[in-house]
């Protein structure tokens, strides 16, 4: 498999344009979902950005609206109930939102693609992944079914699959959890020229070792493609494995947003710095016998008021912060924050760097 | 699979063993004497048990089961009381009629069937689905004679369209050689340019196959509808959908084949049924098939006939069975043989 | 009953086997045997909290669950307390299960969704007739309250509460009897972190106030190394290493456990670009279980031997033993 075709994947660095050029840009997306209790704001006047070749991560805790958010880009999210209410999501200076359905199906799949959690439910059962993966070429291009299967075996190497072609011919359940998030990655890749592509959770449901081989392989492949990654994550080990750009997300809102090094070593939003501190990894608890939790629970979208939503587990809470959504503050550098009392924060028990 | 094939064939013996033995017992116990019923009303006492004798009559119950036993498993199934002929043959000549009307009946309510079904499924909740789904309703409740007289009423009484009854035109001289006229008169027609035939086949099973598809056709479609939704919720649709799978081969390939499974189960229960559902459509229209002889059998007492007709229709039903079990695993590749 | 003695074995288990015979899917029905656990001996001792890692597959849970008799043994012996557990009748087993009791991974489905939590909490109570009906409510008002709840909730059920709080109920109804042996199967699993931390706080906070032993079972090696005081790591089946937290921390040696360590995502990015990376594959399945040590498909360091036999457990340093031929 030395030869590779216009159909595969460009592998050379830079081939795309430089980092600073913006792929996607989101401005003011709100998105609710009409439900029988009543509205659920699940996404509020959301901006974000993605440049090329970059890895943005969406960090939030279960709810926070980060895989609506990554749903309004595809538009995948399901209407009705969900509805997507004001906003603009531009790629590559397109607005998708305004794009026809058919539009929308030939950007899917060829510019932004998807990978998701799940790799036991998120691959057809009663197909074989070579199919699968070839029935996504010949979607989008003038192609016979033998050449986008040979295609197809192409990917499943370029994603380390050992014996490919023998693999293609497998369906998903003779594959392992590893094998089988691999082959959802090659159907994401199934482009001439992948653009962004959106991880929603791909390492949550598999073992540490084989989550590791997935977060380099996702790196590896990120360098040789040039694409951008939106990925979504929970878990703040991977932001810290794989973020350049880190958006942390609660309750439906933007908390701060930074570059990863910023995001770890000076934390300005109070929700980031307890996430962190909810670390049992983190080296401040070496010799510690408790960690340093958020109090509280995620309050119910449905009754969510104006006010900072994080402001009932806030150990720096003042008045104005149930009443006022915090403006945004510019902190320079590209680090943002969004809370009225980001100055009084103590990060004085993090560790330094050394 | 040759090996599995095997195995569930094995598996028909008991079953079999067990209709036989139902059937035998059933009609055995059942009031009446056929002796009697073929002497008719004159015959004298002796003459009745010397025809007793001859058919084994005057021996123990389990001893005539025994003999009963025996002879079905040379196939040998008896004698017609009312025509003499041997029962394997009387099937031979109506089976033919009987599997071209079920298969038709069949093909126009797993098409039809599925097609309501997916674009209900797709449209749900809006006035194209409450209409399927309450005609769905409607076609299961509605008794098989009845739809059965009101199509004969409609579309051969007042708008003279469609025949009443019968397989063929009586005033054309016809002469089946398969026993499958649509096919005889396809045959027919590339033989010798003759379409007639053909068309009048055809439209002898027009009402019969509507009559008798009606309600495999209603709960297929409800069937379908379900399972297309429980599907359309699974991961790997979205996934499909994010790879930019355009929207109707995402439901007739990623999401029909799924789909299938329970649609070929009911399928097959379906056209098991068929066979029962026919006795009534196959008198109705005159359709000289399995269902009808049965029926006609069963008023003139002829026991070897309903026997012979009963396990015939039995070991039919199991071998539809036996496919549908074949078919599942040759899409379903979970349970794929090795 | 001194609970406080650190020196009693609370529990010894020797050559524990628990073997499942399952049947493949598909039509040709084949019985297998999954040797879940398979030859596993350790001793917990009072007071400690012994963390249990491992990925799937590797019977972290099926040793909770067989340690506690929720599950009847293939072969070996638990002892708890010196009393051997699979030797009793149901009779005797109720005077021992009221000191041992587990926390499970999912608080929904592990709490009856048309039972009140009040009720939820009491049912163990209410089994083991303690107490009047006043008595039993009094009680399951105060372990709401030692487990972070408002006692006025126990009229409440199980859907009206969040992950973190569902947890928070599970943990009340084990700790309803007293016990003092408590198994945790990825009880902080499925919550977001920072819930997370709030339960791992709130299970030290109980062990110190009660004098619980622990037996913590997780997929999650931060949360292990955390919260353990011994660790032991499980490989398809086996126990392929253990020791003291600090022990294992400084010196796994084990080439899984080492795996394991380097796969852990870094704290900070600024581990990122140093961290090895691990090309090993996906774990075997359980049914189909490498010949040998099982680790040796995967073992950077596999050598013929390897193939052939599995490694006795070795014992590297006081309290620290691991079997691997290699190291």
């Amino acid at each position: 498999m030395t030869e590779r075709s216009e159909n595969i994947p460009n592998t050379e660095p830079g081939a795309h344009g430089s980092k600073n050029e913006i792929l996607l840009e989101m401005e003011n997306i709100n998105v609710s979902f009409y439900v029988q209790r009543g509205v659920i704001r699940a996404v509020k006047n959301l901006s974000l950005t993605i440049h090329k070749g970059e890895t943005l991560t969406l960090v939030g805790e279960s709810g926070c609206g980060k895989s609506v958010t990554a749903h309004t880009i595809n538009q995948l999210i399901p209407m009705p109930p969900g509805k997507i209410e004001s906003g603009s999501v531009k790629y590559r200076g397109r607005d998708l939102l305004k794009l026809k359905k058919s539009e929308i199906e030939a950007l899917r799949g060829t510019q932004i693609s998807m990978i998701f959690q799940e790799p036991m439910t998120a691959l057809n059962p009663v197909f074989t992944v070579g199919e699968q993966i070839a029935d996504v070429f010949m979607s989008h291009q003038k192609m016979k079914h033998q050449e986008a299967f040979s295609k197809a075996i192409e990917l499943l190497d370029l994603v380390k699959i050992p014996s490919p072609a023998e693999r293609a011919k497998s369906y998903p359940h003779q594959l392992s959890g590893g094998m089988r998030q691999r082959a959802m990655i090659a159907m994401a890749l199934a482009s001439p020229e992948p653009g962004l592509m959106i991880a929603d959770e791909p390492t949550t449901a598999l073992d540490v070792t084989i989550q590791a081989q997935i977060l380099d392989l996702l790196s590896d492949l990120k360098k040789k493609i040039n694409m951008s990654l939106l990925l979504i994550t929970h878990d703040m080990g991977v932001v810290a494995e794989m973020a350049d750009r880190v958006v942390v997300m609660y309750a439906g809102s933007k908390v701060e947003e930074a570059d990863v090094y910023q995001i770890f070593d000076e934390p300005c939003h109070p929700y980031t710095l307890g996430l962190l501190n909810s670390l049992p990894s983190n080296p401040k608890y070496k010799n510690s016998a408790r960690l340093e939790a958020i109090e509280g629970t995620v309050p119910d979208l449905l009754t969510l008021g104006d006010g900072c939503p994080f402001a009932n587990r806030c150990t720096y809470v003042s008045e104005i912060c149930a009443e006022v959504f915090p403006q945004a503050v510019d902190l320079g550098k590209g680090h943002t924050v969004w809370c009225h009392n980001y100055t009084k924060i103590d990060r004085s028990t993090n560790v330094e760097q050394d | 699979m040759v090996k599995y094939i095997v195995k569930r064939l094995l598996l028909l013996i008991p079953t079999l063993f067990g209709v036989i033995t139902l059937v035998f017992f059933m009609i055995a116990l059942s009031p009446g004497d056929p002796a009697r019923v073929m002497l008719g009303e004159r015959a004298n006492a002796e003459q009745i048990e010397e025809l007793r004798q001859e058919l084994g009559l005057d021996k123990p119950l389990i001893q005539q089961y025994g003999l009963y036993l025996k002879r079905v498993v040379q196939l040998d199934l008896g004698k017609s009381i009312a025509t003499g002929q041997k029962i394997t043959d009387e099937i031979k000549v109506r089976f033919p009629a009987t599997i071209e009307l079920a298969i038709w009946a069949m093909i126009f309510a797993t098409i039809v069937g599925i097609i309501l079904g997916v674009t209900s499924a797709r449209r749900r909740n809006s006035w194209v689905d409450y209409t399927t789904m309450g005609g769905a309703l409607v076609g299961v409740s509605m008794p098989v004679f009845w739809l059965a007289l009101v199509l004969i009423m409609i579309f051969s009484v007042r708008l003279d369209l469609l025949p009443t009854g019968g397989r063929m035109n009586i005033r054309y001289y016809f002469e089946p050689i398969t026993n499958y006229y649509v096919l005889d008169g396809l045959i027919i027609f590339l033989k010798t340019g003759e379409s007639k035939f053909f068309i009048s086949a055809f439209q002898h099973l027009v009402l019969p196959t509507v009559a008798l598809g009606t309600i495999p056709l209603a709960i297929i479609a409800r069937t379908t509808r379900s399972s297309i939704l429980e599907v359309l919720h699974q991961d790997y649709i979205k996934t499909a959908r994010s790879a930019g799978i355009k929207e109707n081969r995402v439901i007739y390939r990623y999401t029909l084949k799924n789909a299938l499974l329970p649609i070929i189960t009911v399928i097959g229960l379906q056209f098991g049924l068929l066979l029962s559902g026919a006795i009534l459509t196959e008198t109705i229209f005159a359709w000289p098939g399995i269902g009808k002889w049965i029926y006609v059998s069963i008023g003139a007492r002829d026991y070897p006939a309903v026997q012979g007709g009963i396990i015939f229709v039995s070991t039919f039903f199991v071998l539809i069975n036996l496919v549908v079990d074949i078919l599942y695993s040759v899409i379903n590749p979970k349970v794929r043989l090795q | 009953m001194n609970r406080i003695d650190r020196n009693t074995d609370l529990l010894q288990v020797h050559g524990l086997k628990k073997y499942f015979e399952v049947t493949s899917q598909g039509i040709h029905k084949e019985k297998r045997e999954v040797k879940a656990v398979d030859d596993v001996s350790f001793t917990i001792k009072q007071g400690e909290i012994l963390g249990i890692v491992g990925e799937s597959g590797c019977g972290k849970s099926t040793l909770g669950k067989t340690v506690l008799r929720l599950h009847e043994k293939t072969n070996g012996s638990v002892l708890y307390r010196g009393k051997d557990l699979f030797a009793k009748n149901r009779r005797e087993m109720k005077d021992i299960t009221r000191n041992i009791q587990m926390i499970f991974q999912d608080p929904y489905s592990s709490l009856n969704p048309r039972k009140k939590v009040g009720s939820i909490i009491g049912q163990p109570l209410r089994i083991h007739k303690q107490g009047t009906t006043a008595e039993i409510s009094k009680r399951v008002e105060h372990l709401l309250d030692e487990v972070g709840l408002n006692p006025r909730y126990r009229g409440r059920y199980p859907h009206q509460f969040s992950g973190g709080q569902r947890q928070r109920i599970g943990i009340a109804r084990a700790l309803a009897l007293d016990p003092d042996f408590i198994v945790c199967d990825e009880a902080v699993s499925a919550l977001d972190v920072s819930v997370q931390a709030q339960i791992l706080n709130l299970l030290l906070d109980l062990q110190d106030k009660h004098k619980f032993t622990y037996m913590f079972i997780a997929h999650d090696l931060a949360v292990v190394e955390f919260i353990s005081t011994r660790i032991m790591v499980m490989y398809l089946g086996r126990m392929v290493e253990m020791a003291d937290k600090d022990d294992l921390i400084q010196r796994h040696i084990h080439p899984y456990s080492r795996a394991l360590f380097k796969a852990f995502p870094a704290a900070n990015p600024r581990g990122r670009a140093s961290r090895e990376k691990i090309v090993m594959g996906d774990v075997p399945s359980p049914i189909d279980r490498p010949t040998g040590c099982h680790f040796h498909p995967r073992c950077p360091l596999a050598e013929s031997r390897c193939k052939e036999a599995y490694p006795p457990l070795r014992e590297i340093s006081p309290g620290h033993s691991a079997a691997c031929w290699v190291v």
